[in-house]
């Protein structure tokens, strides 16, 4: 019983990370850039899902708010801080930090504004059904109807992302302007708007995962809150784990590094919650550097 | 190069003797504020070392310092070691982690290493509360005793925390001054701009990155061991992910390249909270504003400094000064 | 009607990689473009598509003025270009890669059939539509990186060394396809080539560049008989 009780946690864990993963994906692809905000964005959205909440009362208008919120915030950043950032700081030897601390600084930014509008202290959003336990012959599960929502949900998610990616024209620019803008170009493709909406379809990606993450722990938000910091990382090391440029590789690389965490903490101990994605991590990069579905020359690029 | 470096040497005790006369002019909190600085400056120059020079990139500084600060005091706790072996103590311990961590640093570039060490970051400080040795959320106590009294009695803590502080960052200065302009430096110069060139000229740039990695953390471990002395306790809590963020913020304001530029980053960094205080207060706004100003204003000079003088204030200086001469040149 | 370059000049950094440089292509001509290593033939090229900005000079497509206008317009201004290379997205199917040359149209129905009219040209297209276009051969890629270019119905299309890595087989064949589509289309067309011969065989024009400016320009066949071109360009 306990091991499907940590398969279903990790599972649960990992398919937000995963959500997470692929937010950092699309960003990483549309613009070369690893976006250390993605979590500090993911936070502001969730605030105001959080203020949706408050004011219709329901979890599924406010999960909407949330995405168009993100994806708005999203929008901006590319179109001021990132396009400015290729502008000025793409050669010498700041070329190579000055994305990684630009979007630090982002990250910064945006806690301490989240923190100026809604306060230090934890705010609280209610998920649609009961986090309490499935009963199955008597003993209770940590799964949860609410995390069965969150996996279904996340589910759908992937599959439209899927068929917008596979499907459609859209999808076609956006895989083409990833892996060559110039031909993109060639092609008629407004590579600069594509990359914008590389952008805020990972800020509404990027929603869910918040949402999601916020009432699948213990349903607070704060802007220095510790789940937000796992989403970060987490997210981080699932993208890599998946190659950084796949989508694929990002949902399954969320959904391993959650199962293993998953296992780590029940299995080994319950302290070593923030040191075992390191360490998971560690692993991965040294077993195979370039991520499980990576290409060959990827880390060198 | 001789001459050079006993310049180099010469101006270090000058900047000595300068700031001994200047802890006993001002005032107390100047005075700690003055600690603050040397510790920045050590922490700093670290990432100097080995963002701009060696090319790597670490946002988990602040786990090393927490290293070095947690060596100290269990070395001061539990061997009762004198503080000047604290110290050492401090920097062998982050050095060695240096040297795990830059293991596997030497496998990795860019954003990648990036992550790396932001997830070591994290992590690493939560790590004290699973050892009992470590003293959990409390911490440790870290105590370098009273300032010996052949001193004087006027002699304060706090004045003895800077001097401490200030001949620890002289030393350091001077020490990675000398180690950038040795052979190791122009290695790792080398292998910044081109590694596949270096590497063909016979550089062994894995070894070279420990080696770089290895001498950045030790001295990041001397800043984390005076940081808990100014503080007087080790805990995770004096190790936020923040710090690691605000000596990066450091090292860009202060030119990611450029190590004269140190005492500037160091400067703003414990300037910052004072600045915002007074803006908050004249804008008379609350306290949730105050509270956060400051980080917000670290932040988001870090992104200004990114975008607009992105090789640091020195480096524009220098390179506008060049185009001036240059233009002179031209109209003759 | 023509695609007509004048006093056109564009730097590389500091160096002026095409000087000064003024030519004239008239509508349903084959152009070759020929000269050494360095010449400035792709830097004239990439000008003429919107992927480099001159310093100076004026460039008109179809009686208008093209200078400034960004690539991905330019596009729809009737002008392909097909890049250094195998300019083919290698991560996407063939289909897709086909797909691409038409996605500003936004025009579904009208890409299933310019693919089906690219596939008739190029047949082994057809048989590997839904392969990745890195599992193609050189000549396949080539044909690929036509294909996409055809695909949004060009009047202008700017080809640069279609010919490079590939064997000599295969490059008399898609040079042979570059002069039937010419015809069958009546496209005007500037094909940059390191294979002077080959290019000038099947070309009404020929165009010698050399350190950034045109030497000598006219006829192709007077060019192939022409000793100084001979001897500095077809090696005979």
């Amino acid at each position: 019983m306990q091991l499907i009780n940590t398969i279903l946690i990790g599972i649960t864990a990992g398919s937000i990370y995963a959500l997470m993963a692929i937010s950092m994906v699309l960003v990483w692809r549309s613009t070369r850039v690893i976006n250390f905000a993605q979590a500090g964005m993911a936070l502001l959205s969730s605030y105001f899902g959080f203020e949706a909440v408050s004011k219709f009362g329901s979890f599924w208008i406010a999960l909407p708010v949330a995405m168009i919120g993100g994806a708005l915030v999203a929008t901006l950043i590319e179109m001021i801080l990132i396009r400015l950032l290729v502008k000025h700081s793409s050669t010498g030897p700041i070329a190579a930090v000055a994305p990684i601390i630009a979007t630090l600084g982002l990250l910064g930014v945006i806690r301490a504004t989240a923190s100026m509008i809604w306060g230090g202290q934890d705010v609280r959003i209610i998920g649609p059904v009961s986090n309490d336990g499935f009963t199955v012959n008597g003993t209770t599960l940590v799964f949860s109807p609410l995390k069965l929502l969150i996996l279904i949900t996340v589910l759908v998610l992937m599959l439209i992302l899927s068929i917008i990616f596979q499907k459609t024209n859209i999808g076609l620019a956006l895989r083409a302007s990833a892996y060559a803008p110039e031909i993109a170009r060639l092609s008629g493709i407004k590579v600069d708007w594509v990359r914008t909406l590389g952008w805020a379809l990972a800020g509404a990606t990027g929603a869910v995962a918040g949402m999601f993450q916020t009432i699948n722990g213990n349903g607070t938000l704060s802007p220095d809150s510790i789940d937000f910091s796992l989403l970060l990382v987490s997210g981080f090391i699932a993208a890599v784990i998946g190659g950084l440029d796949s989508l694929p590789g990002a949902v399954i690389g969320g959904l391993v590094l959650g199962l293993m965490i998953s296992f780590v903490l029940m299995y080994i101990s319950g302290g070593l919650f923030f040191i075992a994605p390191f360490v998971i991590l560690l692993l991965v990069l040294f077993i195979r550097p370039q991520g499980v579905f990576g290409a060959k020359a990827a880390r060198r690029a | 190069m001789h001459n050079k470096q006993s310049k180099h040497t010469l101006l270090f005790i000058a900047g000595g003797v300068v700031l001994y006369f200047l802890s006993g002019a001002v005032d107390e909190l100047r005075v700690y504020q003055g600690a603050s600085i040397a510790v920045y400056v050590i922490a700093i120059s670290s990432i100097i070392l080995l963002t701009g020079y060696s090319g790597q990139v670490s946002l988990g500084h602040g786990a090393l310092m927490a290293v070095g600060a947690y060596a100290a005091a269990v070395a001061r706790i539990e061997l009762n070691a004198p503080i000047i072996a604290c110290f050492v103590i401090a920097v062998l311990a982050a050095a060695i982690g240096g040297a795990l961590l830059g293991a596997a640093a030497a496998r990795l570039t860019g954003p990648y290493l990036a992550g790396a060490t932001l997830a070591l970051a994290i992590g690493l400080p939560s790590l004290a509360n699973q050892f009992s040795i470590l003293g959990g959320e409390q911490g440790l106590l870290f105590d370098v005793g009273f300032p010996p009294l052949s001193l004087g009695e006027e002699f304060t803590q706090y004045k003895w925390f800077f001097w401490i502080a200030a001949l620890a960052a002289l030393i350091s200065m001077w020490a990675v001054k000398n180690i950038l302009g040795s052979r190791y430096g122009r290695t790792w110069r080398a292998i910044r701009g081109n590694e596949v060139a270096a590497a063909l000229c016979g550089i062994n740039s894995a070894r070279s990155k420990i080696l770089a990695f290895t001498i950045s953390a030790g001295i990041a471990g001397l800043a984390g061991a005076m940081l808990s002395m100014t503080i007087g306790t080790v805990s995770p809590s004096a190790f936020p992910l923040a710090l690691s963020f605000s000596l990066l913020t450091g090292a860009v304001l202060s030119g990611i390249t450029t190590l004269g530029g140190v005492m500037i980053g160091a400067v703003v960094l414990v300037a910052i909270p004072e600045i915002a205080d007074s803006v908050a207060n004249r804008l008379g706004s609350s306290e949730r504003v105050t509270t956060n100003l400051p980080g917000f204003l670290v932040s988001a000079l870090l992104i200004m400094t990114v975008l607009f003088v992105p090789n640091g204030p020195v480096e524009q200086f220098r390179a506008h000064k060049v185009k001036k001469a240059n233009s002179k040149l031209e109209k003759k | 009607m023509s695609l007509k370059v004048s006093n056109l000049t564009v730097h590389h950094g500091a160096i002026r990689a095409i000087n000064d440089v003024s030519l004239e292509i008239p509508t349903g001509k084959l152009a070759a473009l020929i000269g050494s290593n360095g010449a400035g033939k792709t830097t004239l090229l990439r000008a003429l598509s919107g992927l480099n900005h001159p310093t100076h000079g004026a460039i008109s497509w179809m009686d208008q003025s093209i200078i400034g206008i960004k690539a991905e317009l330019l596009v729809r201004k009737g002008i392909s270009h097909v890049s250094e290379g195998k300019s083919v997205v290698p991560e996407l199917s063939v289909r897709e890669n086909l797909e691409l040359g038409a996605i500003w149209r936004r025009n579904k129905k009208e890409s299933k059939e310019s693919i089906e009219t690219v596939v008739s040209i190029f047949p082994r297209l057809g048989e590997r539509i839904e392969q990745r276009a890195d599992t193609l051969s050189g000549g396949e890629r080539q044909m690929l990186a036509i294909g996409r270019a055809i695909m949004s119905k060009p009047q202008l299309l700017l080809l640069d060394e279609p010919s490079l890595g590939l064997a000599p087989l295969v490059v008399e064949q898609i040079f042979q396809t570059i002069r039937d589509l010419t015809n069958s289309m009546n496209l005007t067309v500037l094909l940059v080539e390191q294979n002077a011969m080959g290019a000038l065989k099947i070309a009404d024009i020929g165009i010698v560049l050399n350190l950034g400016s045109v030497v000598i320009s006219g006829e192709a066949k007077a060019l192939i008989d022409d000793p100084a071109v001979r001897s500095a360009y077809l090696g005979y």
